[in-house]
């Protein structure tokens, strides 16, 4: 009897999933602003916020490749329902946030009807378009939304009903941490099964798929639902830890910079959106305090400088960096 | 001996700074110092520089210390963060600048939570001092120049008004104050129109208005190009400034506003609380210094900041250098004085601005299209806070 091997294609998705060191030093490291950085924690939290926020774009861009100029519209719907949730006098985060998940992502399968008969550039306009079509309804509910001015009386309990949300962030960014965490061990573990390699099949092929049997429609639609429950988390967390919302949570420019963020990190990579959050927003943060009337020069200059050099972003060039050392070696 | 001579003048030199450093108020300045707003914020800047130059950068002995952060635009994430980490991160003592509404409530959210005083230099919504018992404003509400402007139409033989205003919060805003004066006094409104944000030919919208054969017709428009573009359809409607009165906010016909809609603006009439062609010894001077300093033309944005660093300045004169919130709130209560725009001052009850409103009708002197104040309403309070406590 000959012992049981796993298959060529199983040890490959064994190989994958399996955590590298260099990943468990990246988690370690979200933990030093604690220590190292406790003024930067406003700052960091909502690095994790945006860092979330361009995962779940990762998931249908980077590995589904549906392009999407509008995936603010799941974020600012998952703001909305948090911090509406919390106006009207039921201010505990994480249902708030549960809401807010369920919210987006009952938007997000709606819509996934359409998104999954599109490909490419059809997908730009229509994402385009209903993004801009939600930020317009919100702005004409001003009775609901409160309109230009921004969502009013948003009030947050203790998480936990010990842990205020502090002036310093040290809540904020302990929560969103742990949020960006769970999100992200559920985004590996998705891309990491079989399901999350048809996906990476329907972006190399969308037609093909269904012929080797994987229906490429179906799985337009649930990865972007999820998509859209993850944004609405990122949403709500926004929401949450700055007790406001306004109608740039569903902007057009929210969509632009997330997209920007995560081709800069590196689409299709799991940590691409995570690295390129960081990057963005920390240089952003500097460059501004620096100079707050030119500032945007220099974030340009930087993101010129990844496309040229490295049109994988910064985790692409990474990789081909460590396989020339290797190579050398 | 010379090591420890170099040690002992570090440690003199560092000794020095930490003493100076306690020496210094920080202010940290929130704007929009790029994006959209940029040129607003530029001319915000501006107001708190040449306010600096003029009296100094000292006050009640410390050294007056500015922090900018820029918001980016609309974003009150961004602004409530800010004001966060510059007082967390900067120790500023103070918070000041908002050009935006949204920013404004963020960060007054920040103000109270943290107790420090609050200057907002521009941002109207009326709502935004209630957020923080520490906060002052500087330059003027919606409703303080729209209900006025309401009730003032009526007292001057305006008896039916038709309204079209932009689509969007503070159209909205200018829209329920002006109908609210207008209807106080005994005012009809014959019909009301909302225009899109981004709308560019007025055309359709001006002659519905002409159709509703009104005694005026109030438009409520913010800054950018669309002052002229009203202009323009106003004037191919035939709209007579003698039969119809056109009223509205200043920005309306503001400098650059006027500039683009030529003769198409004469006759308009406008309620604001300052202009650059204001006539007094105390604007003239201001005007001066400030064309001097930077070329142009001071408007609402400058004068708001100006006056915002005026209420700065001498509370901390009246506090001797304290810079608690409780302190300098209450330095700046009931606070009077002769500012660009005329005689102003801080309610006691809302920290919110007194002051005149001019009406203003566009004329053309010596060849130049300019706002001539014809009419004003004296030591106005803002009508909503007066109204929330009945």
């Amino acid at each position: 009897m000959t012992p049981f091997t796993l298959s060529e294609p199983q040890r490959h998705l064994e190989a994958q999933i399996r955590w590298q060191p260099v990943e468990l030093a990246f988690w370690l490291a979200t933990l030093l602003p604690f220590v190292f950085a406790p003024n930067y924690l406003v700052l960091a939290s909502q690095i994790a916020i945006t860092a979330l926020f361009a995962l779940s774009l990762d998931l249908i861009l980077g590995y589904a490749g549906i392009v999407s100029l509008g995936h603010a519209a799941y974020f600012g719907f998952g703001s909305y329902t948090a911090g509406l949730i919390a106006k009207w006098g039921w201010g505990e985060p994480l249902t708030g946030l549960a809401a807010a998940a369920v919210a987006a992502g009952v938007l997000g399968y709606a819509t996934s009807f359409i998104i999954a008969r599109f490909r490419h550039l059809a997908l730009i306009m229509i994402t385009l378009g209903l993004g801009l079509l939600l930020a317009e309804a919100a702005n004409s509910a001003g009775w609901l939304t409160g309109g230009a001015d921004g969502l009013q009386g948003v009030r947050m309990w203790k998480l936990f009903g010990a842990f205020q949300f502090d002036l310093y962030g040290t809540t904020a960014y302990t929560y969103s941490l742990t949020i960006l965490f769970l999100a992200f061990l559920l985004a590996r573990r998705l891309i990491n099964s079989p399901f999350g390699l048809a996906l990476r099949g329907i972006r190399e092929n969308a037609v093909r798929m269904p012929a080797i049997g994987a229906p490429s429609p179906a799985h337009i639609r649930k990865i972007y639902t999820i998509a859209a429950v993850m944004a609405g988390v990122a949403g709500g967390l926004l929401a949450q830890t700055t007790e406001t919302v306004s109608l740039e949570t569903l902007g057009f420019a929210r969509s632009a910079d997330v997209l920007v963020i995560l081709i800069l990190g590196g689409a299709g990579r799991l940590y691409g959106g995570l690295v390129g959050a960081i990057i963005y927003m920390v240089a952003r943060d500097q460059f501004s305090g620096i100079n707050p009337q030119y500032w945007y020069f220099w974030i340009g200059t930087l993101l010129i400088a990844v496309v040229l050099f490295l049109p994988n972003g910064v985790l692409g060039g990474l990789t081909r960096l460590m396989r020339l050392v290797r190579s050398a070696a | 001996m010379r090591k420890i001579f170099a040690l002992a003048s570090i440690v003199a030199v560092l000794a020095v700074t930490s003493a100076q450093a306690q020496q210094t108020i920080k202010i940290g300045v929130i704007l929009a110092y790029s994006g959209q707003f940029a040129d607003p914020s530029a001319q915000m800047d501006n107001g708190i520089k040449l306010y600096m130059k003029q009296y100094g950068d000292t006050v009640a002995g410390k050294k007056i210390e500015l922090v900018r952060r820029d918001t980016g635009g609309i974003a009150p994430d961004i602004a409530k963060r800010l004001a966060q980490e510059l007082i967390v991160r900067d120790n500023v003592d103070m918070l000041a600048g908002f050009a935006l509404t949204p920013n404004a409530l963020a960060a007054g959210d920040v103000s109270a939570q943290a107790k420090k005083f609050m200057v907002n230099m521009n941002a109207a919504t009326a709502i935004i001092t209630t957020k923080s018992p520490y906060m002052v404003r500087t330059s003027f509400t919606v409703p303080q120049l729209n209900q006025t402007l309401g009730a003032w139409a009526y007292k001057n033989a305006i008896r039916k008004a038709y309204t079209m205003v932009s689509d969007f919060g503070p159209g909205h805003d200018g829209e329920a104050a002006f109908h609210k004066g207008f209807r106080d006094a005994g005012g009809e409104i014959i019909g009301a129109a909302r225009y899109p944000v981004a709308n560019q030919d007025f055309s359709a919208f001006v002659q519905r208005a002409k159709d509703a054969n009104a005694d005026a017709i109030y438009i409520w428009t913010p800054g950018g190009p669309q002052p002229a573009a009203i202009g323009k359809a106003l004037a191919e409607r035939g709209i007579d400034s003698n039969k119809t009165k056109i009223l509205g906010q200043g920005e309306l016909t503001s400098e650059d506003a006027l500039k683009n809609m030529g003769e198409a603006g004469l006759g308009i009439i406008t309620a604001f609380h300052y202009d650059y062609n204001h006539q007094s010894s105390t604007n003239t001077a201001f005007v001066k210094s400030y064309k001097e300093s930077f070329g142009r033309n001071p408007d609402m944005f400058s004068a708001g900041a100006f006056d915002g660093m005026h209420v700065i300045y001498e509370a901390l004169k009246k506090t001797g250098g304290k810079t608690d919130g409780e302190s300098l709130v209450e330095a700046a209560k009931g606070m009077e004085w002769e500012s660009p725009r005329g005689p102003m001052a801080i309610d006691p009850a809302t920290r919110d601005v007194v002051q005149t409103v001019y009406i203003r009708r566009v004329e053309k002197i010596g060849g130049q299209i300019v706002n001539v104040e014809f009419d004003k309403v004296e030591n106005v309070k803002d009508p909503f806070k007066a109204a929330m406590k009945n």
